[in-house]
């Protein structure tokens, strides 16, 4: 589990629960979740841009070269990308 | 306090009346309740409204049971809704039909001061329609003498705008030529 | 000076929303709410209310739209009435939790089934616990005043929670009584504009509505609850403050001819004066009868109620809907654990009336003091009775 940072006391939290730093999900990393991790075969990888689309965690980018990559701090590994992914570029290998 | 109960049937303009007796007794600076029997409304149904007036502030909510004046604004009503059910025995009833209110006493069997007008005959005289109600505050205001027909003037306006003359012209003749036996 | 006028009391709370300064108005039309929603859509649409009025095709919708409005930073109003309050009841813990100050009208309706579009408060008794103010009114007058002050205590920076005025249905929304309008001039002084705690702006990006577990739930609903418990006293210094401006006073517990009374009614909303009636009526006959009249629902006046009926023998506490395999109603269960550990305490009964619609005469009230003042104490004592109710 990432560490809280946030209020402690009831008396802490704010109005409604307003949370007022903007972006504040980011600090939380979800890549803590994941059992198996996508691995691109850049030889079939045709930079369609599928996996870029389909990831629901927003974290698949495309680098300069023209290839996508996940950032391992918030890709959950639920595969998906794997799963839309037609010319079969990505594979799901377990962690550890 | 006078309680009045109207008898007409749904689209006959019986809640506009007693709407605008409320609101023109309440400009007069005397308390009123105006309001509808409470329900579904239906075109046709026959369907009943009340008026409270007076010259204190009005508390009680409930329904009328015992009204001091029942006005029915449609004669048909009469032998189909009891529309004496609670009049108090020195009530009065003012019914919409051209007959002598000596005919009315009979075919009720009320005792009581009875009231009658050919209001569906101004009305359509006057302003064209067979719609009885404004004509039926005239007849009202005549029989319990609360206030002057003038005082209608502005709800009326306020309402009907460019027909509310017709309508003040209906409810005077109303005033006038009702029949009354006591 | 303020103008006296006979209108429909339904036409009167919109009138008188539309002296608020509203922004943004979402109601979906529900029998007998109707006219509330259709005098205030006419009066934005004439221009005589600058504000929007959100069309929605639901209940559901208009409280969210209220929702994500105010949470912009707009002043929000809607209205509704059973079945579209219980539609709403999902989304009412949300409004309180957010801290939206959303004002809400609701005429009060039975809730189905059967199917029945008359007055009793069975449908806001369920939204008890959701963390809204919830205040009563008895007549025109106190719906026009209360729909005003509601924006005052939602949006004061000590409150911050949405508040719904209780209207009875039919016997106060379809009636055309003399109402008095507060003078613009004077409400736009009461009212200033809302100062949003938060709003939602791209130019400060904030997040309302954010996922909380275990970890936070917890606390979030203890905050909630200390809010909605200090409103009061907000609650009570506007009442001071309308008092002193237009002169009319407000309590959380009113009281009519209570003081030194051997028996008690408790009546809550459009009933009230018509139990005055009952209470005037036996009082001339030399009988030791009072009234108190529960006006602050939420928060609970706890401190007012004890006060009210501490020197009262017997206490029958009237209800307009059931807590179904509950005590009796939900205003006597409230009323006998507020009692509970005062060491002198009146006898409490229950009678339950004015279900959907029942006609409530000031006979029923003078009946059922009558056979109280009969009774033995003990055998009346907690027992909770359906007034009126045709048995075999």
């Amino acid at each position: 589990m990432t560490k809280k940072k946030g209020p402690d006391t009831w008396q802490e939290i704010t109005t409604g629960c307003v949370v007022f730093q903007p972006g504040s999900a980011s600090e939380y990393h979800t890549g803590s979740w994941r059992a198996q991790r996508p691995v691109w075969n850049n030889q079939k990888c045709i930079k369609c841009g599928i996996c870029y689309i389909f990831c629901p965690e927003g974290c698949i980018q495309q680098s300069e070269d023209g290839f996508f990559q996940a950032n391992m701090d918030y890709c959950k590994g639920c595969g998906i990308c794997a799963h839309e992914c037609w010319p079969r570029a990505i594979a799901m290998t377990e962690e550890g | 306090m006078i309680e009045v109960r109207w008898h007409g049937r749904g689209g006959q303009g019986a809640v506009t009346s007693v709407e605008l007796l409320a609101v023109a007794a309440i400009s007069a600076g005397k308390y009123a309740q105006g309001f509808p029997s409470f329900g579904p409304e239906r075109r046709g149904a026959p369907v009943a409204a009340f008026s409270r007036i007076d010259d204190k502030k009005i508390k009680v909510r409930s329904g009328i049971y015992q009204p001091d004046v029942v006005v029915v604004l449609d004669s048909s009503l009469v032998g189909m809704v009891n529309v004496t059910e609670g009049l108090k025995p020195n009530g009065i009833l003012i019914v919409n039909t051209p007959k002598s209110p000596e005919e009315m006493k009979k075919e009720l069997n009320f005792s009581g001061t009875t009231a009658t007008v050919d209001a569906t005959g101004i009305a359509r005289k006057e302003m064209g329609v067979p719609i009885a109600n404004t004509t039926m505050i005239g007849a009202l205001l005549k029989m319990i003498g609360i206030m002057d027909l003038d005082a209608m003037k502005e709800s009326v306006e306020h309402r009907f705008g460019r027909i509310a003359q017709k309508n003040l012209t209906a409810m005077k003749r109303a005033y006038e030529e009702i029949k009354i036996s006591n | 000076m303020a103008k006296r006028a006979g209108m429909e009391v339904a036409m009167a709370v919109a009138e008188a929303v539309g002296q608020c300064n509203i922004d943004m108005a979402a109601v979906y039309p529900i029998t007998p709410q109707s006219h509330i929603a259709e005098h205030l859509s006419e009066l934005i649409a004439d221009g005589k209310v600058d504000a929007e009025f959100v069309t929605v095709e639901s209940e559901h919708s208009a409280m969210s739209a209220v929702i994500g409005a105010s949470g912009t930073g707009a002043r929000v109003y809607t209205a509704t009435s059973s079945q579209g309050l219980m539609l709403m009841h999902e989304l009412l813990p949300i409004a309180s939790a957010m801290r939206l100050p959303i004002v809400m009208g609701i005429a009060n309706r039975a809730v189905s089934g059967p199917l029945n579009i008359l007055n009793d408060h069975s449908d806001i008794m369920p939204q008890r616990d959701s963390g809204w103010i919830s205040i009563f009114v008895e007549n025109g007058q106190e719906a026009i005043d209360l729909s005003i002050q509601a924006f005052k205590i939602a949006e004061h920076k000590d409150v911050l929670l949405p508040v719904c005025i209780n209207i009875d249905g039919f016997q106060l929304t379809h009636m055309v009584e003399p109402v008095e309008f507060p003078e613009q001039e004077l409400v736009d002084k009461f009212l200033p504009p809302r100062e949003p705690y938060a709003t939602l702006h791209p130019g400060k990006p904030v997040t309302m509505g954010a996922f909380a577990m275990s970890d936070y739930y917890p606390e979030m609903m203890k905050a909630k609850n200390e809010a909605i418990k200090n409103s009061k006293k907000t609650i009570l210094a506007v009442w001071e403050e309308w008092a002193k401006i237009f002169g009319r006073a407000y309590k959380p517990v009113e009281t009519y001819k209570a003081e030194g009374a051997e028996i008690l009614l408790l009546t809550m909303g459009s009933m009230g004066e018509t139990a005055e009636v009952a209470i005037d009526e036996l009082r001339a006959q030399g009988k030791s009868v009072g009234l108190v009249k529960l006006r602050l629902w939420r928060p609970f006046p706890f401190e007012e109620l004890k006060e009210a009926v501490k020197e009262a023998k017997k206490l029958i506490v009237i209800d307009r809907a059931v807590s179904f395999g509950g005590p009796g109603g939900p205003v006597f269960s409230e009323i006998k654990s507020a009692l509970y550990h005062e060491e002198a305490r009146p006898m409490i009964c229950n009678y339950i009336i004015g279900l959907g619609g029942r006609d409530v005469a000031v006979t029923d009230f003078t009946g059922m003091i009558t056979r109280v003042l009969r009774e033995d104490s003990k055998k009346i004592a907690d027992t909770c009775e359906f007034w009126g109710v045709r048995e075999r």
